[in-house]
């Protein structure tokens, strides 16, 4: 049934039978590949090592290749299908022009060694994005290595680090909030720190009083989400940041949230210290099932020299590498994800300021309608004004059918539309965390508020229909223990003893 | 230009129901003081005839048309159209990790058959699903070796790619491990078997740095004897020709996996390849796809093992990684399909065929040699009797990148040049390459 204008709730044409694997396709002596006729002289190739014959890998015609993707693009959703209202992942559109700049030619094939007066344009790229970036997080330089959030995140921790050794200090504990995002606590350990972990207080927000309670020299830093993962922004954020200043502690920004308050408000201005932010979610560069995404981290000016490296630096009319100062080293193999840097920056251009503002207006908007219509079936359980997302809870849903956030979440995907998070926050039963970002119309957050608000109903008078959605996806869910139990993880696994 | 497609009376409809009066009734209770009240001096926005216009001059300022012999882990590889064509299908490009499984077979199957393929090629039972470049690939095969010995030592190969040992260096000084480097003699890893600290990993490059093929018997003999895994770099191209870090007894292997599917990008996206064996399975780092069954008993696909991830095990991880490099994966193993077995194998061998052909031409230049006499890949050191940075400039000015200088990563070799080729240079380029080589150092 057509959907009125604006609507993304049709479901997508996705294939409903089983697709065989390349494995299966392959025939013996079947083949994609051509090269030109080797135009130097031949012979034995003599080294130490020579493999035994070629590798087992599948033998298809390029045909048989591009009905399997094709049909494989089929059994995908994807924001290009529909509303893709994943709270904390920014599932906003991604405008087709930056993929245009992303697959530009003249930075497709740049080499990442070229000599920089080869590659003026790739470093001009980096500044003009850093320059944006450090303006909008009120932050004095950025590198843009780190490949994805959590690489930011273990860079901003190596750059504390440094700044203690350098001062002398070795502080060994990070705060972070019981909300934070699961990384968080992750990137510490690797960085060779201890979490301590903050409770939120009735709002929502860290507890001010457990934060004073637990800052003493050995607190290296605090990372912190604002908003925070319960959609909330943390009103108490310049009082936390003096009493972590006091002993000396840096507080590092966790950029998964920045859409919410792009224009509007500064994590420099509010005291943080370093400012990670995700192009994959804020600037809209595509999240590739998975990635590529792009995690630059931003300073302020004490923390500059610690960096790292190398980074563009002006010389006179011309752009060149230099290294920090006291640079921590490396955090990428090349200069980061690049071309992802480039659509970030096609993005940010195309918008300027005042477009960047609506950014986070209109996200905040759609979120806070949303959640309105939402409250009506579904609690609210912390319920000071959301901003880019809020989290719903389905207990109630739970306790009065038995159906739970999951259930939810899974009778969404056959209306047409993306499941939000759910189960996170952790410090929210039954919870489902929507983001509808500010691409979707008012039409298309009506459609959503309507979904969810049917699914409630129907569980009311039949909740194992609903428990037992999805129905008309490609395959309805998957025995996850099985697949952990008996882990059959590549083509040539066989399952022991059979299902 | 933005992209949001609310009209003013949508606006208003819903700032109504809110009962808020403005747009910025909605920031009303943020505190005053980090609310922006002055002009951030962004820029204008641009229409996208505009902006496309500014792409065009940005990328005008960089050097075009330059012959590529640089390597190092990123190679100018041919790309069928076809890799392009598939990886861009928007249902790969714009969707989330596929944690709704019911919604997310394609890239999950997609991902399923990577792995498949990337097994297959390094002969080691189980690939994860990417990681994000070839150097934090390796940092995290330290870290797992690091977690599963409970040992402080990593033993590195100076033939390791420089970067790679950086970036390990960099995260060692954190976790306050004790890296001992071995050092190479005549091109290839002189192991120390009595060296420092008992070693966690021993961690060396095939080919190495250098582009020499090294002895995997010593360096997997040296690691298993000390109590230690032994953890390969690969080049995947080569993996047709040259054996298999599986079938050389390795615990690990890793790779950059630019070279499958992925244009060289100046370096991002890429992705890193990582393998490993089934006893270290539950240590691995990264997203991992296993095949199931759904509630009727279809084949589906699902990520699995999820107990080693940030968002479950949080502080107890086995690595902090969330987003990866799906669409770099997708691209690689579209690519792989598109190669075959036999076109894997001929990859290497012409590219390989060709260094050596320019290996001979470029050294009967006078004054240009070989760094060390030892049989290579399809990279090789050549010393020149000038400064390498200097070369690399007037190659590019005759309109090639020469390759890349060694003398920084490597003070012994002070008129080190790396250069690469692959199976995308012709006969005449690589002719040229030398003509040109030798008018630039002659007129040095």
């Amino acid at each position: 049934m057509p959907e009125p204008g604006g609507r993304a709730t049709a479901s997508p044409l996705m294939g409903g039978s089983a697709e065989p694997t390349l494995r299966d396709l392959s025939s013996p002596g079947r083949q994609a590949w051509s090269f030109p006729p080797l135009d130097v002289p031949d012979g034995d190739i003599e080294i130490p090592e020579l493999a035994p014959g070629p590798p087992a890998l599948p033998e298809v015609a390029e045909r048989d290749l591009v009905a399997h993707y094709t049909r494989l693009a089929h059994r995908n959703f994807a924001v290009d299908l529909g509303a893709y209202p994943l709270g904390s992942c920014t599932m906003k559109y991604n405008p087709k022009v930056c993929d245009w700049a992303a697959e530009h030619p003249a930075f497709r094939n740049l080499h990442p060694s070229q000599p920089a007066h080869t590659t003026q344009g790739a470093l001009e790229v980096l500044m003009e994005a850093e320059e944006i970036l450090c303006r909008l997080t009120g932050m004095a330089r950025a590198t843009f290595q780190p490949p994805a959030g959590a690489a930011g995140e273990l860079t901003g921790l190596l750059i504390m680090c440094a700044y203690h050794r350098s001062r002398g200090r070795k502080p060994g504990t990070i705060l972070i909030p019981d909300s934070a995002h699961g990384t968080n606590p992750a990137s510490v350990t690797l960085a060779g720190y201890s979490v301590a972990q903050l409770p939120s207080d009735e709002r929502g927000m860290v507890d001010l009083d457990a934060l004073r309670t637990a800052v003493d020299d050995d607190v290296a830093g605090l990372m912190l989400t604002n908003p925070n993962t319960l959609g909330l922004f943390e009103e108490d954020i310049v009082e936390m940041a003096r009493i972590v200043h006091e002993v000396d502690g840096l507080v590092y920004y966790d950029g998964a949230n920045l859409n919410a308050i792009l224009g509007v408000a500064r994590p420099g201005d509010m005291g943080f210290d370093i400012v990670h932010s995700n192009l994959h979610k804020t600037f809209a560069t595509p999240h590739g099932g998975g990635g590529p995404g792009a995690g630059p981290v931003a300073v302020v000016d004490r923390l500059v020299e610690f960096l790292p490296g190398p980074l563009p630096v002006r010389d006179g009319d011309r752009l060149r590498w230099e290294m920090p100062a006291s640079t921590i080293g490396r955090v990428h193999g090349n200069h980061g994800n690049f071309l992802v840097v480039l659509r970030a920056l096609a993005y940010m251009r195309a918008l300027g300021g005042p477009g960047l503002r609506r950014v986070a207006e209109r996200s905040v908007l759609n979120a806070r309608y949303l959640e309105s219509l939402v409250s009506e079936a579904y609690e609210i359980p912390y319920p000071a004004p959301c901003m880019h997302e809020f989290v719903a809870s389905a207990a109630a849903l739970k306790r009065q059918t038995g159906v739970r956030a999951m259930d939810v979440a899974k009778a969404l995907l056959d209306r047409g539309i993306h499941a939000p998070t759910v189960y996170f926050p952790l410090v929210v039963e039954e919870a489902l965390m929507v983001e509808p970002t500010e691409t979707e119309s008012l039409e298309t957050v009506e459609a959503i508020a309507e979904a969810l608000l049917a699914i409630a109903g129907e569980a009311a008078v039949d909740p194992e229909h609903v428990q037992r959605a999805p129905h008309n996806t490609p395959v309805s869910r998957p025995d996850d223990a099985l697949a952990a139990r008996q882990p059959v993880l590549t083509w040539d696994m066989e399952r022991g003893g059979g299902r | 230009m933005d992209f949001t497609p609310h009209t003013d009376a949508d606006v208003h409809a819903m700032l109504t129901r809110l009962g808020l009066a403005e747009p910025n009734d909605l920031f009303a209770h943020l505190p005053a003081e980090v609310r922006v009240s002055g002009d951030l001096g962004l820029p204008e926005p641009l229409s996208e005839l505009e902006l496309m216009r500014h792409i065009d001059d940005l990328g005008a300022r960089n050097t075009p048309g330059l012959i590529c012999f640089a390597g190092g882990g990123i190679y100018d590889h041919y790309l069928p159209p076809v890799v392009r064509a598939l990886t861009l299908r928007p249902e790969f490009v714009t969707s989330y990790t596929p944690y709704q499984a019911e919604v997310s077979q394609g890239v999950l199957q997609a991902l399923f058959e990577y792995q498949s393929m990337i097994a297959a090629i390094t002969g080691l039972p189980v690939a994860n699903a990417s990681l994000y470049d070839g150097a934090s690939a390796g940092l995290e095969a330290v870290n797992l070796a690091v977690g599963h010995t409970g040992r402080k030592g990593v033993w590195i190969s100076r033939g390791l790619h420089p970067h790679t040992r950086e970036i390990i260096t960099t995260f060692a000084r954190a976790r306050e491990l004790q890296i001992v480097e071995h050092p190479m003699v005549g091109g290839r890893t002189a192991w120390a078997p009595d060296a420092g600290p008992e070693p966690a990993a021993v961690v060396f490059s095939q080919p190495n740095h250098l582009g020499v093929i090294e002895d995997y018997d010593a360096a997997v003999t040296l690691a298993h004897g000390a109590g230690a895994l032994a953890i390969a770099e690969v080049d995947p191209m080569l993996l047709g020709i040259i054996r298999s870090p599986g079938a050389a007894g390795c615990d690990i292997a890793f790779a950059e996996g630019q070279p499958l599917g992925n244009p060289m990008s100046f370096g991002g996206p890429v992705l890193g390849l990582f393998t490993t064996t089934m006893e270290l399975l539950r240590r691995l780092p990264g997203r991992l796809v296993g095949q199931t069954f759904d509630r009727e008993g279809r084949p589906a696909y699902t990520l699995t093992l999820r107990t080693r991830e940030q968002d479950i095990r949080r502080e107890k991880a086995s690595s902090n990684i969330c987003t990866n490099q799906t669409l770099n994966a997708i691209a690689a193993a579209v690519h792989l399909a598109w190669l075959g077995p036999n076109g894997l194998v001929e990859v290497g061998r012409q590219s390989m065929q060709k260094a050596r052909y320019l290996a001979h031409r470029v050294t009967e230049i006078r004054g240009v040699k070989l760094a060390v006499e030892a049989p290579f890949g399809r990279e090789f050191p050549l010393l020149l009797p000038l400064d390498p940075d200097d070369a690399v400039a007037a190659m590019a000015d005759r309109g090639f990148l020469a390759g890349v200088p060694l003398s920084g990563d490597y003070p012994e070799l002070p008129g080190g040049l790396l250069v690469a080729v692959t199976e995308k240079r012709t006969r005449h380029q690589l002719d040229s390459y030398a003509e040109a080589l030798e008018k630039v150092v002659s007129d040095a």
